[in-house]
């Protein structure tokens, strides 16, 4: 269940909207950023405390790309092949790092370490190509250098990015 | 060259240098010198239009929202911004997000409401806590919250953070969304104004639309209409990406000539390349040529004329070199990826055109599937519930009939099924598709 605190933001939440279930999409950000994934416990939970059906709530969640139905790896890597970043080499990069990391789009590394996904456009254009982390942090202007460096960077440091 | 919003003052995006430099003094002039009827008549004069991509004239939509007090009333401030080109919206949060505050200050004083949300994509984390940031720093001085300035007005801004779809950027996906359900945009009428969020008097506008408000309120509304064309007037935010050699969001006049962005602004084409091809205001805008780009000036009016539109001002351009197939299928397999599913010619069609476009690429193509694309394009416009089936429909079918040549490239002249041959010598020559 949650705890107190987040029972309060909850409460906080809903005082912003005329009904409770406006604040499904804040909650779930809550659980996801808490969890990394929206579990179907997790989607029960929210239902109790919002009182919506658990039904409309995985209507919601399976609707939204952002939220996880699916745990990810520690890294998420969501690189963007739109047009803009296309044009000057998204697809290029996201071959490269799916290559080097050994797994598809939408795929987990074995050690439960990255995922990788292509995605559409992040509103990121004019510094193509980039790619975002964990649904929160952009990395712009990238270049295959870049990226190596990215990823060892991860590797080495990943609890330290985790825990900001 | 006039700047409304992406003022070159360092530290702008601090209230004090804000404030410092004339901030949240149009709210202080509307609250104590004018009626809320005088904030929106001088926002008719301005003939501000909306920069959201429709441009319907902002002062005329705020005359739509119903007077008194007999139910609430709500504004939701559109930062979706999800069109593939666009990101124009994330500078403002970032470099001038207390104009865009006071615009919706002003907006909510002039149509007496008392809630407005700033809804803002998902992945926009990073502007999503800049945002909340500003908004904190203007409770904190009385501009937002109870009794602003002490005059008895009260109102707030909420900020609604998106999961992830672009079908929310559509005003009614978006009030869905708003509301906790799935985006799926709204049957209109009755429109937002009559019933809006949870049923009551609701109203859209863009970020940058309404970052223009207060210097509006500061300057008049026949001041702005006097800035770039006159039948679109005002500054856009031109956000240039592809190939060229300084991409990045341009704060020009409207009406700056489109060669003159690309070349003088922007640095020209990367390598010194042949334009191909250009998209004027967002992926779902139909694209232009060569020739269209050396002469077309940057407003709707303008645009109009040769049968594209200004859209969100997202400039794509495309060099000699590109592949015109690939970037259609990155178009097309956006649409298809964003339709909501709920109208059968947009949920269906979009996932044809992707295919047959995938067919092409991979060279089995058939030379009438060109006209096919077309007619499918054709069925899909006009048929369904909100735009994004024209969004999908226009880029496919301006696309083919511009650039026929770069397609027929790819479709193999054998092998061809007997049962289609006659057809495929009909067609081949045929500009425009066939009529039923
Ligand atoms: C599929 C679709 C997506 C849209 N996305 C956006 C968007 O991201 N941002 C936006 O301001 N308007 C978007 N619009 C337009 C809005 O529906 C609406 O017209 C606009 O927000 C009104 O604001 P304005 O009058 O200030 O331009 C979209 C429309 C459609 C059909
Ligand atoms: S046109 Fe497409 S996106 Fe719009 S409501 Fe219909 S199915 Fe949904
Ligand atoms: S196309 Fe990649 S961020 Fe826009």
């Amino acid at each position: 269940m949650f705890n107190q605190e987040e029972l309060k933001e909850i409460e906080n939440l809903k005082s912003r909207y005329e009904t409770s279930q406006s604040a499904l999409l804040p909650v779930l950000w809550m659980v996801q950023e808490k969890e990394g994934w929206i579990s179907n416990d997790s989607i029960a939970k929210v239902a109790k405390v919002l009182d919506i059906s658990y039904e409309h709530i995985l209507g919601v969640v399976t609707f939204y790309t952002m939220f996880n139905k699916k745990k990810t790896g520690k890294i998420h890597l969501q690189i963007c092949t739109n047009v803009s970043c296309t044009l000057r080499g998204g697809y290029e990069l996201f071959k490269y790092i799916s290559e080097k990391l050994g797994i598809n789009n939408k795929e987990t590394t074995e050690d439960g370490m990255f995922t990788i996904e292509e995605v559409e456009c992040l509103g990121s254009c004019a510094t193509a190509p980039m790619l975002q982390v964990n649904n929160k942090d952009y990395y712009e202007n990238m270049s295959i250098e870049k990226a190596d460096e990215l990823i060892e960077h991860f590797k080495n440091h990943i609890n330290e990015h985790l825990k900001q | 060259m006039t700047k409304i919003i992406l003022k070159d003052i360092p530290d702008f995006d601090k209230i004090e240098v804000y404030e410092d430099n004339g901030g949240y003094t149009a709210l202080r002039k509307a609250l104590l010198e004018m009626t809320p009827d005088e904030v929106t008549e001088e926002v008719k004069r301005s003939n501000l239009r909306g920069r959201g991509g429709a441009c319907f004239p902002t002062g005329l939509k705020w005359t739509f929202m119903p007077k008194g007090k007999d139910k609430p009333k709500y504004l939701c401030c559109n930062g979706d911004e999800s069109e593939p080109g666009s990101f124009k919206d994330r500078e403002i949060f970032e470099k001038n997000p207390h104009q865009f505050i006071e615009g919706v200050l002003l907006a909510n004083y002039a149509m007496g409401i008392k809630t407005a949300y700033v809804y803002i994509r998902g992945e926009y984390y990073k502007w999503i806590n800049i945002l909340e940031e500003k908004l904190q720093e203007a409770y904190k001085k009385g501009y937002i919250g109870n009794n602003i300035l002490g005059t008895g007005f009260s109102t707030d801004i909420y900020i609604h953070r998106g999961a992830g779809a672009y079908i929310c950027g559509e005003e009614s996906a978006l009030m869905n969304s708003i509301e906790g359900k799935r985006g799926y945009p709204r049957v209109k009428p009755p429109f937002p104004a009559q019933n809006g969020l949870w049923g009551n008097p609701t109203t859209i506008n863009n970020i940058e639309t309404l970052a223009n408000i207060p210097e509006i309120i500061n300057n008049g509304g026949e001041w702005f209409s006097k800035i770039g064309e006159p039948k679109h007037p005002g500054t856009l935010l031109f956000g240039v990406s592809g190939h060229v050699n300084k991409p990045g969001v341009y704060e020009l006049e409207t009406g700056t000539p489109l060669i003159k962005i690309i070349n003088e602004y922007c640095g020209g084409v990367t390598g010194g390349k042949d334009i191909k091809m250009v998209i004027p205001g967002g992926s779902s805008m139909p694209p232009l040529t060569k020739e269209e780009v050396m002469s077309v000036k940057m407003d709707n009016e303008s645009l109009k004329a040769i049968g594209s539109s200004i859209g969100t001002a997202g400039v794509i351009v495309m060099n000699e070199d590109t592949d015109l197939v690939k970037i259609l299928i990155k178009i097309a397999h956006f649409y298809y990826h964003e339709s909501c599913g709920q109208c059968t010619p947009c949920r269906e069609g979009t996932g044809w055109l992707l295919r047959m476009l995938k067919r092409i690429d991979e060279g089995k193509g058939r030379i009438e599937d060109l006209d096919l694309l077309i007619n499918v394009s054709e069925n899909i416009e006009g048929n369904t519930v909100c735009a994004l089936g024209d969004a999908a429909a226009w880029p496919v079918k301006w696309t083919i009939r511009k650039f026929r040549s770069e397609f027929e490239k790819k479709i193999p002249a054998s092998p061809v099924t007997p049962e289609v041959k006659n057809k495929v010598h009909s067609l081949r020559h045929s500009e425009e598709p066939v009529k039923n």
